[in-house]
């Protein structure tokens, strides 16, 4: 006769290796973990324009040239320059502190004006017919709107040009590094130009500013009209067999 | 002999270690919800250029990579290749990517979605060059340099 063995019931299971088994997995992900963030230069590219019009002719004191070449030898305005001196060369465009006839000629941009060109505009949103000519005149109207709005917070300000731009060109053989260097210089020197304003007016570095809150948008918005950042690199042409016109 | 007896009563418990695993499941959900796994297989070499003026890219889920770099497998020789997600790319691959990445995401996102650019600081700008203008082409026009942060 064989004996039934008494039925225990199921053991408990011993949960003292459980910590274990999740410090293994804590451990794991640890170290897949890549906590250092994505950082770089944000940049957007321009949209591509399949009817190639020829573009206004843009006066040369309002083009700040910056030609990079194979040897990653920087040309600005026709002369060589060090990497170290662009930053200062491409704030002095932005700013034409002697007024200098080779760089752009700034003006000034007051209430009246503001105000005067937001009624022009309402008028001519008016009577207005085709869509196309609305919209047109929205724009201006907006563009106006949006500098009164930076003259009630900084005061009556110079304004660069509307054709004013940064033109970046580089070579087939310039090196990504340079590249990024130079976009970093022109970058930095539009940073600062915005910092120092900000700071005088509002005792805060653009930098510092946040996007969230309402009032400093708006602040953010008119450092932003006094210094915009306009950075051309149009279409890519290899430096030195550009065909001059 | 008894002469080491036991004290019956010894002064306070053991702390209990039963809530252990419990903090450490905490923190492995921290980690796991936190992580964010790299995708791909680097198949270029990748040395970022360095700058100072960078911004952080705020939303991984819309930033979409393109690696350039040449060839960690020496036989590929060392001129700089593309990568899209796993594989070598060719430039004509890179409109079908972009328009891959779109249909994957909201509508109302697309427009959002950042193309982050991974290139190695060595290469030549040619290949760059025709990298964006294939992305201006297919309307993916913001872009991001990727690079270190320093100098």
């Amino acid at each position: 006769m064989l004996r039934r063995k008494k039925i225990r019931g199921p053991g408990e299971i011993n949960a003292g290796s459980m910590a274990d088994i999740a410090f293994l997995l804590l451990i794991f992900f640890l170290v897949t973990t890549t906590m250092d963030t994505d950082v770089g230069i944000l940049r957007l590219l321009p949209p591509i324009v399949e009817d190639v019009t020829p573009p206004d002719k843009v006066k040369q004191r309002n083009i700040y040239e910056v030609l990079v070449n194979d040897a990653d030898m920087l040309l600005v305005e026709g002369k060589p320059m060090d990497i170290s001196d662009l930053r200062e060369g491409a704030k002095e465009f932005m700013t034409n502190p002697n007024k200098s006839e080779d760089l752009p000629e700034k003006s000034l941009v007051t209430r009246a004006e503001c105000k005067q060109q937001i009624g022009n505009f309402q008028s001519y949103l008016a009577s207005a017919t085709t869509p196309e000519e609305k919209q047109n005149f929205r724009k201006g109207l907006e563009k106006w709107e949006e500098k009164l709005a930076a003259v009630e917070l900084l005061g009556e300000y110079m304004e660069l040009p509307g054709s004013a731009v940064i033109s970046l060109q580089t070579g087939s053989k310039t090196s990504y590094d340079m590249y990024v260097q130079v976009q970093n210089e022109l970058e930095a020197a539009v940073r600062e130009l915005r910092d120092e304003l900000s700071k005088n007016k509002f005792n805060k570095k653009y930098t510092e500013l946040s996007e969230i809150l309402e009032e400093e948008k708006e602040m953010i918005r008119a450092v932003r009209m006094v210094f915009p950042q306009r950075i051309s690199e149009a279409e890519p042409v290899e430096v030195g067999s550009r065909s001059e016109s | 002999m008894s002469r080491f007896k036991e004290k019956e009563n010894s002064g306070t418990p053991a702390v209990s270690t039963a809530s252990l695993p419990d903090i450490i499941f905490m923190l492995l959900f921290f980690f796991m919800v936190t992580t964010v796994m790299r995708e791909v297989d680097l198949k270029v070499k990748i040395t970022l250029p360095e700058a100072s003026e960078v911004e952080k890219l705020e939303d991984k889920a819309l930033v979409d990579y393109i690696y350039i770099g040449p060839p960690t497998m020496e036989a590929l020789g060392t001129e700089p290749l593309i990568q899209l997600n796993d594989q070598f790319a060719k430039l004509e691959d890179i409109d079908p990517w972009v328009k891959a990445n779109n249909e994957r995401r909201q509508e109302a996102e697309v427009p959002r979605i950042t193309r982050s650019l991974k290139v190695d600081k060595d290469t030549y700008m040619k290949i760059v060059t025709d990298v964006k203008q294939e992305l201006r082409k297919s309307n993916a026009l913001k872009i991001n340099y990727s690079t270190g942060r320093g100098r």
